[in-house]
């Protein structure tokens, strides 16, 4: 699969069908909810860190929120104003039709 | 079982003849949420369970029993589950201490028994790394090992137990056999078990918690072997149970038959048990002579006990909807979809399942909110628990609306008597909604809102012995307080309405003898503002047990037996001659707040764990109550209704 390394959004941004891998995990200034290393390490310990592999697979129906994001070998639900912490690398964005797939490790 | 053919080893046996060295083993159940730890500890303990709070704090303790095939008994505690020793919320804070041995009065275990899902075992091999610091013997045992296999994964144990260095084995929760291996290695470790190991376990922060992560990866890395072809039944699933559209009209759909079971499937238990206490109550009747004795047998301890007992087929039929779900999967997807619907009155998703399951009693309601982690979430959501409109509610507010809201149509075909009774719902969740977002955006406003943080496990189909432990525990915990708290507040109450006694050749009710008719006359100047006479005050105090009791309690005082239909009807035409529709309208807008059930008072109070917040939750319910009866009081009579 060509990995293009194009572009880093923040995962709370992303569409449905985002794929992208994880760059950095820094919660600062994001979220209204928690102090930002606190976020950090809460999200670090759901598996969000640097390396993994993310995809968006459902979304809510008010403001697109919270999200259901595949990371590894499990499912995490977050708030796209949670997810702002998350930097990712963008693989690719697929329809979400098609068959999900995981990724590999 | 067998005898020990060799004595264990260990230095903590005490010499001498085998059997007095066997002395029973603490293991500890740890794990991430939804890792089937509870299955396990089913399938390990079976009925040999109790359960209990850890002093001090609500979080509920679980301990069970049973004996190795190497003739150890153990005793296996169930830790909450948690991601790590690092502790955010009041249930992970008792594992971290527990494991730690910090916790007072809590034996520190001496094996842990750490468990994973052999599916998702990332996040696992974290906590087994993180654990591994804390110095005790360990087993790791990689649960719903044959959906894993099914699935596709390999597994190098031998690898996996090296870079470890802890026993692994492999087991299956929910299958008869499925614990074997596990058992035999807790038998090799109980006899090798080695007094202490240095414990340097320290919370660590962001960076320790990514190099346990690289390091993890790394382990799962070399020991699993993934699938060649993914498993997609869940995102299957997810496709039409996430849907944003459709996923909304499937919830609604599960809540709705939620609903109508837990009336329908509950009735004919709940006539039963009603019919049951009343042949009781007429055996003491007849069996006691008339006096203090027989009414307090009768009206106090069975009618007591009788009101709360009734109320256990509809929690039962309500948990066995919850537990199912939550077996299932569907839990943490229904917080999902409603996380932003719930988010606009400040309450978290997941307090979604408790404000439903308060239709039916607030009791279930409140014991239901123990899936929110956050203390602050839990207690905006027990606040407002009990304005969702129970079904003891609806004995009361039917009696009314049949005597006083004219039976017409209005607006076209819509039955006004129908519209009054929606509009009485719809006044409960909005008053709930209200005093959601009033204590969280107003009262806690400064304090930081919890994230919205879930695991969504993968599918599996519901287990039906978990489910079957599941509902004995509700039904324990339920039985044990009807038969402590909730039946001490009911003795009061029956004292208040039957002592002291009529006197000889009295020509009224006994009740309105007692101190709960003295009390009914010293509200008189404070409850009329809202419309209400002495009477009806005397009724709202045994009202005050359980809601419906105050229809009895006005036949009662008003000299008319309402048990029947029949008696419903009369009651109804004569507080249609005696009230005027102002006071009729008044109490039912009182119905909508009062806190008057005394169960749902208790069940907050241990679930708080606070007198303080009972007493938060009946002050500001009575004072909802008063003013929305004055309100509707005066303006009722201003528009000529008085």
């Amino acid at each position: 699969m060509p990995v293009c390394v194009a572009a880093t959004r923040r995962l709370g941004t992303a569409p449905l069908g985002f794929r992208g891998r994880i760059r950095a995990v820094d919660a600062t200034g994001c979220g209204r909810s928690l102090p930002a290393a606190e976020l950090e390490r809460r999200l670090l310990e759901m598996g969000f860190v640097e390396g993994a592999v993310v995809e968006i697979r459902n979304q809510g129906l008010f403001g697109r929120d919270p999200i259901a994001v595949r990371v590894d070998s499990a499912t995490v639900a977050i708030r796209r104003a949670e997810a702002h912490a998350i930097q990712v690398d963008i693989l690719d964005v697929r329809r979400t039709d098609s068959t999900p797939e995981d990724s590999g490790r | 079982m067998n005898d020990l053919a060799a004595p264990p080893p260990a230095p903590a046996a005490a010499p001498g003849r085998a059997s007095t060295a066997v002395r029973t083993i603490h293991v500890a159940l740890v794990g991430n949420p939804n890792c089937g730890k509870t299955a396990l500890f089913n399938a390990l303990t079976g009925s040999r369970q109790k359960v209990a709070n850890y002093p001090g704090v609500t979080v509920e303790r679980k301990e069970g029993s049973f004996v190795t095939p190497g003739g150890h008994p153990v005793k296996l505690l169930d830790l909450p589950g948690t991601y790590s020793l690092r502790a955010r919320s009041p249930d992970e804070e008792v594992t971290r201490d527990v494991v730690l041995g910090r916790l007072a009065g809590e034996q520190r275990p001496e094996i842990l028994l750490c468990v994973a899902d052999a599916t998702n075992l990332r996040i696992a091999v974290r906590l087994v790394l993180e654990l591994r610091r804390v110095g005790r013997p360990m087993l790791l045992a990689l649960n719903m090992a044959d959906i894993a296999r099914h699935r596709g994964y390999g597994f190098d144990f031998d690898r996996l137990e090296a870079e470890l260095g802890v026993p692994v084995v492999p087991s299956v929760a929910v299958r008869r056999g499925g614990t074997q291996a596990l058992l035999e290695r807790l038998d090799a470790l109980a006899e090798t078990a080695p007094a202490s190991i240095a414990d340097d376990w320290a919370p660590s922060g962001g960076a320790g918690i990514r190099a346990l992560q690289r390091e993890a990866d790394r382990i799962v890395a070399a020991c699993v072997t993934p699938p060649a072809k993914p498993d997609t039944v869940t995102s299957r699933i997810d496709a039409v149970l996430l849907h944003p559209v459709l996923g909304l009209a499937i919830l609604l759909g599960v809540l709705f038959l939620m609903f109508q079971a837990v009336f329908s499937w509950a009735q004919p238990a709940m006539d039963a048990i009603k019919a049951g206490f009343d042949w009781l109550g007429a055996l003491a009747g007849n069996e006691l002579p008339d006096g203090l004795l027989r009414s307090f047998v009768r009206d106090g301890l069975l009618g007591g006990v009788g009101a709360v007992l009734v109320f256990l087929p509809q929690i039962l039929v309500l948990f066995l909807f919850i537990l199912l779900l939550e077996d299932f999967g569907y839990m943490a997807r229904a917080a999902f979809l409603m996380d932003r619907i719930m988010g606009g009155a400040g309450l978290h998703g997941r307090a979604f399942i408790p404000l439903l399951s308060s239709f039916a009693c607030a009791i279930p309601g409140i014991m239901a909110t123990r899936v929110i982690d956050s203390r602050r979430d839990r207690l905006a959501t027990i606040m407002v628990a009990p304005l969702m409109t129970c079904s003891a509610r609806i004995p009361v507010y039917t009696l009314i609306i049949a005597a006083f809201i004219p039976d017409r149509t209005v607006w076209g075909g819509l039955q006004l008597q129908g519209l009054v009774m929606f509009g009485l719902y719809a006044a409960g969740i909005a008053s709930a909604l209200g005093v959601s977002f009033f204590l969280k955006r107003v009262v806690w406003r400064h304090s930081p809102a919890e994230p919205f943080m879930l695991e969504l496990p993968d599918y599996k189909r519901p287990s039906p012995r978990s489910i079957f432990y599941g509902l004995a525990l509700r039904a324990q915990v339920f039985l044990h307080r009807a038969g402590t708290t909730i039946l001490a507040m009911m003795i009061v109450i029956w004292f208040l309405a039957s002592v002291p006694r009529p006197p000889d050749g009295a020509d009224q009710p006994a009740i309105n003898y007692s101190f709960a008719a003295r009390i009914g006359h010293v509200m008189e100047p404070v409850l009329a503002p809202v419309g209400f006479n002495w009477q009806i005050n005397v009724a709202l105090l045994p009202g005050m047990a359980a809601r419906e009791v105050a229809v009895a309690s006005l036949g009662t005082v008003y000299s008319i037996a309402a048990e029947d239909d029949e008696g419903a009807d009369r009651l109804g035409r004569a507080l249609a001659g005696k009230w005027s529709l102002a006071t009729a309208l008044a109490l039912l807008a009182w119905y909508v707040f009062a806190p008057q059930c005394a169960s749902t008072l208790a069940t907050v109070r241990r679930e708080t764990g606070s007198w303080a917040w009972m007493g938060v939750l009946f002050g500001y319910m009575l004072a909802l109550a008063y003013a929305a009866a004055f309100v509707t009081y005066q303006t009722a009579v201003a528009l000529g209704a008085g």
